[in-house]
């Protein structure tokens, strides 16, 4: 029982994954960019909320819709003025850029919130549930998790297959200049992808920072960095991928938590990335790419 | 070709004189008891920090891959050293001698570890190579933060649960305690040392890259395609470049490890954080440039010690200068802007000179 | 024995055919033309040759030796040196190391040497040094040796990615679009130095181009690819008369 217990929690932390996972396999492959910063956006949303709800005293919901404002406005921001003038510039000038981001917003957050850990306020209402005669509880939280990362999935999925700005960002990611021939708007089209993963990472804030209630400037890094393992894990560019990737990623890391080392845990989640991208650089689901001599 | 030459001794030397010339200022400042025992304490991190940098610019700048590991290298380098001298604590009463062997074995167990790590990593690409690093460097200080060594009359005893489940016999000794790390590591690391460490990787670093395989590893870095059809072995070289740097930054945790009473792989230390504030110095100080690396390491190392009041600011500024840099030397329309107006300074001077022909 | 002979190549990418058939055959110290339209299948045919592509089918002999799916490095090394389409320096270099990466494996020390700068280094670099200033003087780029290489003008980028490629000693050199973007008077002044390096290495060239006048001007023999396949080869002047090539480079 305690096993499934431990699975469960893995799915919901993995949903969590997942949902990060996608702002940084849509931006990935469309801008073809590591925003090394999008585990920061989750802080931010966090620190937003914070604010709204604990400080204020704001219902959560209106916490929720603030903190998705803030990110999606963060986010274009960020590409308009750090990733844009850089686009065509080599990845490695991108990725240190997109660190130089990532430092700014960890260390404006240290500024004005001060390092030490903030309770968070749980803005999930929603009470528990007890199966099996009580001897298998899931939280609130959990459920929630779980079933927003389906429906982000779902809608997600749809919006880009059923959209003109869905059928533009996926033109976009296979030939961007063949998507510019046809009229399209690159940078537009990268601006709202920003906007929705970055959306996205507010949303996986408030949901992180439910379960794990404590907030600190630092609060979105570790949890950015597993997210993009399990974006590349998935197949980086691929939704499902990212779903697929961020479930796994999240389940390994509760079971080795319970049954190896609550220590090792971490080593165990890296090592796989390690593990895939040495067997299939391209992750589960994922595409090859050549080069062009 | 003679001028050529001439301009890369003088252009090292200056780099040369330049650490030597801080090591004599700092001498004499010390001699007349000018210094205080604040910044003092930050001579040997200052050599540390510099170390760190210029072998991480030998990954970044020279090679042209983006490694966010180099903590990590720096970390199995510090525990090996202060493992060893810890074991030959007996054996070995002389400290020196001990920390001279420490540094030895400490940069080629890194410069191992650089070889194994970057066997299968350097051959992915780019961002992938950037975060698969990372995850290395986690994955050694994890481990690290497990792992028990102990030892008694029977010889060594290893554990990744507790000091207890060693088993040790009366009167053992347990050596590494897990996320307790080392204790007791004699403190021999004094800023002589460090200077002589410091100008020993400058001549491996500057030495390579004025060499031929310096020149293999940069016509790698500009373009791969061309250099495999030219013949250069690829895989050789990177690696190469990669082993050397973690090598040099196993040699900086070796001088860490002796500046410290207590060694422990806790995130401050060896994190990727860490690897990441040496990534900004050699951004800072150039890409490929050497010297612009001690120079960066140094001055941003002393520099919120030495005005206070600016250190909440600190990393705030770094992130800004960080990111208005690379939007200056990479953005494309910044190169186009500046080619532009050197181009014109160009013609003014060509113009100014027909004039005087 | 010829020095290249490509026979029955073949490859293809996701179900289409880019070159398929293939068969050429150059003797020792010709200068032979690949022509065609764009997108015939040119430069994938180099790719082939230098090992970037391993071809699905066929064999490629130099010199008599078996060099099929190996890999570019050892290509190189057996004598095959190219120069790229869109230039491919290492731009960040001066103009002489440039070359002297392309002397890499013909002077030889060992990274400690270079390190610890021991008597070789210094015996080895002067050696370096001195032949590739004899390539760079033969390319008129003496003068500029210690320019970056990036900041050469276009027509001496193309220059120099020749004089990095011959710095291989290669007994075959590809040049893919030599003349591509050079002006009447370069281009001539190009010819001139193509034919110089055949008779001064005493090598053999195979090259792709467009500019009609370079290839009727230098190129002895011709190969004409079309959709992937060989639509006629032989003498050059046979070859540019015959009505399938108009037909191909025209349109019906």
């Amino acid at each position: 029982m305690s096993f499934l217990s431990y699975l469960i929690s893995g799915i919901s932390l993995g949903s969590v994954y997942a949902i990060i996972a996608l702002g940084y396999t849509m931006v990935y492959g469309i801008a073809r960019m590591l925003n090394f910063a999008h585990g920061d956006i989750i802080m931010v949303g966090g620190f937003a909320i914070f604010t709204m709800v604990s400080t204020l005293g704001m219902a959560p919901l209106v916490g929720i819709v603030t903190a998705v404002a803030v990110c999606t406005l963060l986010g274009v921001t960020i590409e308009f003025v750090a990733y844009r003038p850089l686009r065509g510039a080599s990845s490695l000038a991108v990725l240190i850029t997109a660190i130089g981001v990532s430092y700014l917003l960890q260390n404006l957050a240290l500024l004005i919130f001060g390092s030490n850990a903030r309770q968070f306020t749980s803005v999930v209402t929603v009470p528990g549930i007890k199966l099996a005669g009580g001897r298998l509880s899931i939280s609130g939280e959990t459920i929630v998790t779980i079933i927003v990362c389906i429906v982000i999935m779902a809608a997600l999925t749809a919006f880009i297959n059923k959209t003109r700005i869905g059928q533009a960002m996926l033109a976009v990611s296979e030939d961007r200049g063949a998507a510019t021939l046809m009229g399209i708007n690159v940078n537009r089209t990268i601006a709202i992808t920003f906007a929705i993963g970055s959306a996205l990472a507010a949303i996986a804030g408030a949901l992180l920072c439910s379960t794990y209630p404590s907030l600190t400037p630092y609060t979105g890094s570790m949890p950015g960095i597993k997210a993009f393992v399990a974006a590349v894990f998935g197949g980086i560019g691929s939704i499902p991928g990212a779903l697929l990737g961020g479930i796994i990623l999240g389940v390994v890391e509760n079971l080795s938590k319970a049954y190896i080392s609550s220590q090792l845990s971490d080593a165990i989640v890296f090592s796989m990335l390690i593990v895939i991208l040495l067997v299939r650089p391209t992750g589960i689901l994922g595409k090859k790419i050549n080069e062009k001599v | 070709m003679k001028a050529k030459k001439n301009k890369i001794l003088i252009q090292n030397g200056i780099t040369y004189a330049m650490v030597i010339l801080f090591w004599a200022v700092v001498q004499m400042l010390s001699a007349g008891g000018h210094i205080s025992s604040l910044m003092k304490g930050l001579l040997v991190p200052l050599c540390i920090y510099a170390i760190l940098a210029v072998s991480l610019n030998l990954t970044v700048g020279i090679l042209g891959e983006l490694s966010l590991g180099h903590a990590g290298f720096m970390c199995v380098g510090a525990f090996t050293g202060a493992f060893l001298t810890r074991c030959l604590e007996a054996a070995l009463p002389s400290v020196g001698l001990r920390f001279f062997l420490a540094l030895i074995t400490g940069s080629a167990v890194a410069g191992i570890f650089g070889i194994l790590i970057g066997i299968p990593v350097l051959r992915l690409k780019g961002d992938y190579l950037a975060i698969v690093t990372l995850a290395f460097g986690e994955i050694i200080k994890n481990l690290i933060n497990v792992m028990f060594i102990g030892r008694d009359s029977r010889g060594f005893h290893f554990s990744i649960k507790d000091s207890l489940s060693l088993g040790l016999e009366d009167g053992g000794t347990v050596i590494v305690k897990g996320a307790q790390g080392i204790t007791g590591t004699p403190r021999a690391a004094t800023f002589t040392i460090g200077i002589l460490l410091l100008l020993l990787t400058l001549v491996i670093v500057l030495n390579l890259i004025n060499s031929r395989s310096g020149r293999a590893i940069m016509a790698i870095r500009d373009n791969r395609i061309a250099a495999e059809s030219i013949g250069i072995n690829i895989t050789k070289y990177k690696l190469m470049a990669f082993s050397i740097s973690a090598a040099l930054a196993g040699m900086a945790g070796v001088l860490y490890a002796h500046s410290l009473a207590t060694l422990a792989a806790t995130s401050a230390n060896f994190g990727y954080n860490k690897s990441i504030m040496i990534l900004v110095f050699v951004v800072l100080g150039g890409l490929g440039n050497i010297r612009g690396s001690v120079i960066a390491a140094i001055v941003l190392t002393a520099l919120p010690e030495l005005l206070r009041g600016l250190n909440d600011y600190r990393m705030l500024i770094y992130a800004v200068v960080l990111i208005v840099m690379m939007l200056f030397n990479s953005s494309p329309k910044a190169i186009e802007l500046r080619s532009v107006v050197m181009d014109k300074i160009r013609h003014k001077q060509s113009g100014s000179a027909a004039k005087e022909a | 024995m010829a020095m290249l002979e490509a026979k029955n190549l073949g490859i293809s990418f996701g179900g289409l055919k880019a070159v398929d058939n293939f068969n050429m055959t150059i003797e020792k110290g010709e200068l032979y033309g690949l022509i065609g339209p764009n997108g015939a299948g040119k430069t994938t045919v180099f790719n082939l040759l230098t090992g970037v592509y391993k071809p699905d089918l066929g064999t490629i002999h130099l010199d008599g030796r078996n060099i099929t799916g190996k890999k570019t490095i050892e290509i190189n090394q057996a004598g095959i040196a190219r120069t790229f389409q869109n230039i491919r320096l290492f731009k960040e270099l001066s103009v002489l190391d440039n070359v002297k990466a392309g002397l890499h494996n013909h002077h030889p020390y060992s990274t400690l040497e270079g390190i610890f700068r021991l008597p070789r280094y210094y015996k080895v670099e002067r050696e370096m040094n001195e032949r590739a200033m004899e390539l760079l003087k033969v390319f008129d780029l003496d003068g500029e040796y210690d320019y970056k290489a990036s900041n050469l003008p276009y027509g001496k980028q193309r220059k120099l990615e020749i004089a990095r490629a011959l710095a291989t000693d290669p007994k075959l050199l590809l040049l893919d679009e030599p003349a591509a973007g050079m002006n009447p008077n370069e281009t001539a002044e190009l010819m001139e130095t193509i034919r110089f390096v055949r008779e001064e290495f005493d090598m053999t060239i195979l090259l792709i181009e467009h500019d009609m006048k370079l290839v009727s001007g230098i190129c002895e023999k011709l190969t004409v690819l079309n959709f992937g396949q060989v639509l006629t080869q032989g003498e050059t002047s046979e070859v540019l008369n015959d009505k399938r090539v108009i037909t191909a480079y025209l349109g019906e």
